[in-house]
C-alpha cells in the first residue's frame, strides 16, 4: 500500500537543512547520505548526493526525471558479477 | 458485428466477458463500462444492438487507454525507468524480475526457458576477459 498524502513525501529533515544552507551561499556540493529512504523532491534537481548502498556511497546526480523515486533506487545494494571462481580482477571494478 | 476499439468481436460470449478481449479492460472495468452504458452484462455479444455498441465505444473512448495507446503508456513507463537509471529500470533491462522476487529458482516468466550456467574457471576467464 502506498504512502497517505496527507504526510506528503518523507524526506529526511537534514537534507532539506543542507539543501538550504547550499542554497544560501550559492554553492552544490555532493551530499552525503545513508537516507536511502528519502523521496528525491523538486528542490533536489540538479544536485549530486553521494548515497550509501551499505559499503560505500555512490554518487546520483539528481534530475528532474527522478523526482518522486526514492534515492536509493538509484544506489544499487548488490552487484552481479557472473559465477565461478574468478573473481579477483571483477572484485576491483566495483 | 461488434467492433469496439479496433478489432475485436467474440459473438457468441456474454458482453462483460467480450469487452475483457480489449486489452486494457478486465472484468471490473467491463462491469462499470456495461453499467454506464445500461447494457444488461448478460446479453450475448452478438445481441447487441448498433446503439449499444456505440454507447459503450464511446464510453469507453471518454474514460479509459486501451490498446495501442495503453500499450504505449506501458512500454514509456518503462523506458522511463530505464533511463534514469533507477533499480527497476537496471530490473528491466537485465530481463529479472522487478519487483523483489526471488531468482535462485523460479523468476521464468522474466528469465525465459531455462539455460544452465557452467562455472568459470580462472584461466578461462583470463583468457576472455569479455566483461
Amino acid at each position: 500500500m502506498s504512502r497517505s498524502t496527507k504526510k506528503g513525501p518523507f524526506v529526511d529533515e537534514r537534507l532539506l537543512i543542507k539543501i538550504e544552507k547550499m542554497r544560501k551561499r550559492g554553492k552544490k556540493e555532493p551530499i552525503k547520505t545513508y537516507s536511502r529512504a528519502s523521496m528525491i523532491i523538486p528542490e533536489f534537481v540538479g544536485y549530486t548526493f553521494l548515497v550509501h548502498n551499505g559499503k560505500r556511497f555512490l554518487p546520483v546526480y539528481v534530475t528532474e526525471a527522478m523526482v518522486g523515486y526514492r534515492l536509493g533506487e538509484f544506489s544499487p545494494t548488490r552487484f552481479f558479477r557472473g559465477h565461478g571462481a574468478a573473481h579477483k580482477e571483477t572484485a576491483a571494478l566495483k | 458485428m461488434a467492433r469496439i476499439s479496433g478489432v475485436e468481436l467474440p459473438q457468441n460470449k456474454r458482453v462483460d466477458i467480450g469487452l475483457t478481449y480489449v486489452y486494457g479492460i478486465g472484468r471490473t472495468s467491463s462491469a462499470k463500462i456495461l453499467e454506464r452504458a445500461g447494457v444488461p452484462p448478460d446479453k450475448r455479444v452478438k445481441n447487441l444492438s448498433d446503439e449499444e455498441v456505440s454507447k459503450i465505444q464511446k464510453i469507453i473512448n471518454e474514460s479509459y487507454k486501451v490498446e495501442g495507446d495503453l500499450r504505449r503508456a506501458v512500454r514509456g513507463n518503462i523506458r522511463h525507468l530505464m533511463e534514469i537509471g533507477s533499480y527497476r529500470g537496471l530490473r528491466h533491462r537485465r530481463g529479472l524480475p522487478v519487483r523483489g522476487q526471488r531468482t535462485r529458482t523460479n523468476a521464468r516468466t522474466r528469465k525465459g526457458k531455462k539455460k544452465t550456467v557452467g562455472t568459470v574457471r580462472k584461466e578461462t576467464k583470463a583468457a576472455a576477459p569479455a566483461k
